[in-house]
């Protein structure tokens, strides 16, 4: 298991051109561990000098074998393991699951709990861009846009500690709401980060923006057009910044997103300067967002009655035997699905996250399958580096968001 | 659904004798293997299904035929609607055409269901494995491979477990 | 003893050579970049200004293992990976020591499938275990002080 068996040259000569056989150019192989890719990418890339022919991306060395493991646990139990699919947006990933499970056995959910849905995927995303902008400046060598985006990540992650108990992996959203309430605090320090947010994105702003090495790095860099973002199923900020306004939030909302108005930054010329432009835009309206999301906040429960699929509160346990029985049955044996299939999708900051659920009629998912925006957009890597340097390359990984827990799976 | 889309689903029943079913708010078209690729070339040039947004596989042993269903996900950017499409594929060993000339992003989840389930597509441009290392035997999500898993560790078998398991030396 | 406060004010210290190397090990040992998946960003987190880990000598990680001496794994190794890993170590200069951060490095974690080796442990020899899923940086900060004590304890006869 532990030797290391080579891929040869030949198994990729249908990849590369004619002059690698010959050795003209050189076959450069930017493996799985390196500082700049973003967890376990493996490039191989066919330079010419220090220009890039060809580059053809290897992936699956963080493949988790999720999707067959979900078929083996029960819907409740399959959730935990959605959260470590895109590790930089659980919130995200357990609402799409949720969404899919409530719309397969049609579940309803109250309107608390997808207001505060909202607020969370929202703020979700302001935390992985904001890791975004850290890991991407940091491997164009701005280094203290790094320390001072992950302070701010963690203003955003102990609000995730409060409501939950977890920085990270939180699986706070459950089918049917959420787990439980949110404590008292959750409001004041939801209103201290989105007062001190626009302040702090101002900050970035002025370090990057106008920044001319940062322009020359950024600019021209990895430019893809709308058609092609189309043809390639690129979606996200990567179609935003070629000029298309396709965001899942508004052509196709979800969770109470209708009620709550906000623009969908766009730029033209599709290249990695244009890329960053729109998410610092997107991460100013989001705390658009979850100010609006707050201010109405409704009152009620946090999540549905339906006591066959929803697990009724302990104190009740005591007092009735219609509760303790529904949580037996859902602890045991969990609730059925019946033998349809739904397909469910949402904004993830990277792009469309959907996921394809298929039951059988019993307990555990049949057949689970997440149709991630990394896996899609890694596509389109041999076309975005074509001709630029090497060191380009590693500004169009960071431009495209990359996160390998999405890809493998 | 809108005007639009039940012009498209009703041309798709009538040219290719689809099956439609409804859910969710959701319309699937079941189609056969060899009208694929004449269906999905008509949806994209006419009907203005410009996208590609999933292609995926489910794998129904021990029935033998269909053994797995193929699930196509078609989105149509100008009319804002999506579709899906199942074929139904018999056998171990199942073949069916590449939808890759007509959506380019379909290369890489044909090499994902070729390493996941042992789907071939014929006139695929690169079909190798994507996600499981390069030598690597069977085709994990199929319903007859085992899940690979390993016995937990409690306290009371704590020691034969220890025993059995590979740790390494040095 | 009496020594020490003679010489003390003219800087010099007496001790062990066993003592010496353990301490300088200790301070200053670079962590390999070698973040996988979810417990990676934690690390990152604990490299932050946030929960500094610079003040306990690890200001870089050295992406090179060639000039690192401390391999945190930091994720999910799945079996496309082992062998990468298992190069990455044998690539690593003595002194060297292992830190399986997180769940899924100790013992597989939530994965128990084909996938993911059951444990880093069957690929490199490990110090110490982190427990979490993702350890929280403090974890990961407790961990790597446990590691120091450890180090602090080495003989002399195991050097060799």
């Amino acid at each position: 298991m532990t030797d290391i068996r080579e891929v040869s040259v030949d198994e990729l000569r249908h990849l590369v051109s004619e002059r690698a056989m010959t050795g003209e150019t050189m076959l450069l192989n930017m493996g799985p561990q390196h500082p700049s890719t973003h967890g376990v990418l493996r490039l191989i890339l066919e330079l010419d000098g220090e220009m890039v022919i060809h580059c053809i991306p290897d992936i699956g060395f963080l493949h988790t074998g999720v999707e067959k493991n979900m078929e083996a646990k029960t819907y409740q139990q399959a959730e935990v393991m959605t959260d470590r699919l895109d590790y930089l947006n659980p919130m995200g990933n357990n609402l799409t699951y949720c969404m899919a499970v409530e719309k397969l056995v049609d579940l309803d959910v109250p309107p608390r709990a997808q207001a505060l849905r909202v607020i969370l995927a929202e703020l979700q995303r302001i935390s992985s861009h904001l890791l975004w902008l850290g890991t991407s400046s940091l491997d164009l060598a701005a280094m203290s846009v790094f320390l001072y985006a992950m302070r701010e990540r963690e203003l955003i992650l102990d609000v995730f500690e409060l409501v939950s108990g977890q920085r990270m992996m939180t699986t706070y959203i459950r089918p049917g709401g959420l787990w439980r309430d949110v404590p008292v605090e959750f409001e004041d320090a939801v209103r201290n980060i989105i007062r001190i947010m626009p302040g702090r994105f101002d900050e970035y702003e002025s370090l990057l923006t106008k920044n001319a090495l940062f322009l020359e790095r950024t600019q021209g860099i990895g430019v893809i057009s709308a058609e092609d973002c189309v043809r390639w199923g690129l979606t996200g900020p990567v179609i935003r910044a070629a000029g298309t306004a396709y965001d899942l939030r508004k052509t196709r909302p979800y969770s109470g997103y209708e009620h709550y108005p906000f623009e969908i930054p766009t730029q033209k010329e599709g290249d990695v300067y244009a890329r960053y432009l729109v998410r610092v835009e997107e991460m100013r309206q989001s705390v658009r967002i979850v100010r609006q999301a707050l201010d109405r906040l409704p009152y009620g429960p946090v999540r549905s009655n339906n006591r066959k699929y929803v697990p009724p509160p302990r104190s009740e346990l005591s007092k009735s035997m219609e509760a303790l029985i529904h949580h037996f049955k859902l602890w045991t044996e969990g609730f059925s699905a019946p033998a349809e299939c739904v397909y469910a999708a949402t904004e993830s900051p990277r792009g469309e996250l959907g996921v394809y659920l298929e039951g059988d009629g019993g307990p555990k998912p049949y057949r689970a399958h997440y149709n991630t925006p990394t896996f899609m957009n890694l596509q389109a890597m041999p076309l975005l580096a074509r001709n630029h340097y090497v060191a380009d390359v590693v500004g169009i990984i960071g431009s495209l968001d990359v996160v390998l827990g999405d890809a493998d799976r | 659904m809108t005007d639009f889309f039940e012009q498209a689903v009703d041309a798709m029943k009538e040219r290719f004798d689809a099956q439609e079913r409804r859910f969710a708010g959701e319309v699937t078209l079941i189609l056969r293997p060899e009208h694929l690729l004449e269906a999905v070339q008509a949806l994209r040039d006419e009907f203005k299904f410009d996208m590609l947004v999933d292609e995926t596989a489910v794998d129904y042993w021990p029935q033998q035929s269909p053994r797995f269903h193929m699930i196509y996900q078609l989105y149509s950017m100008a009319h804002n609607v999506l579709l899906r499409l199942r074929v139904h594929l018999n056998g171990n060993a199942p073949h069916i055409e590449t939808v890759e000339k007509i959506y380019p992003n379909a290369n890489w989840k044909e090499r994902e269901l070729w390493d996941m389930f042992g789907i071939t597509f014929d006139g695929h441009s690169d079909l190798r494995r994507v996600i499981m290392p390069n030598d690597w035997q069977g085709h994990p999500l199929r319903k007859d491979y085992p899940l690979g898993y390993e016995e937990v560790q409690f306290t009371f078998n704590f020691k034969e477990v220890d025993h059995r398991k590979p740790y390494a030396q040095s | 003893m009496g020594l020490e406060q003679k010489t003390g004010n003219m800087g010099v210290v007496t001790t062990t050579l066993e003592q010496v190397v353990n301490w300088s090990r200790t301070n200053s040992m670079w962590p390999m970049l070698f973040g996988l998946a979810c417990c990676a960003i934690e690390m990152m987190s604990a490299q932050a200004a946030n929960y500094d880990m610079s003040r306990f000598g690890m200001e870089l990680m050295r992406a090179s293992p060639r000039q690192s001496d401390l391999m945190i794994v930091a994720g999910r190794v799945s079996r496309k990976m082992a062998p990468v890993l298992r190069q990455l170590y044998d690539q690593m200069p003595d002194p060297k020591w292992v830190i399986a951060m997180g769940d899924c490095a100790s013992c597989g974690g939530v994965f128990n499938n084909y996938a993911i080796v059951q444990g880093v442990d069957e690929i490199v020899p490990v110090d110490v275990y982190v427990a979490g899923c993702p350890p929280r940086p403090e974890g990961l900060i407790h961990g790597i002080l446990t590691l120091h004590e450890q180090v602090k304890s080495e003989k002399l006869k195991n050097w060799a």
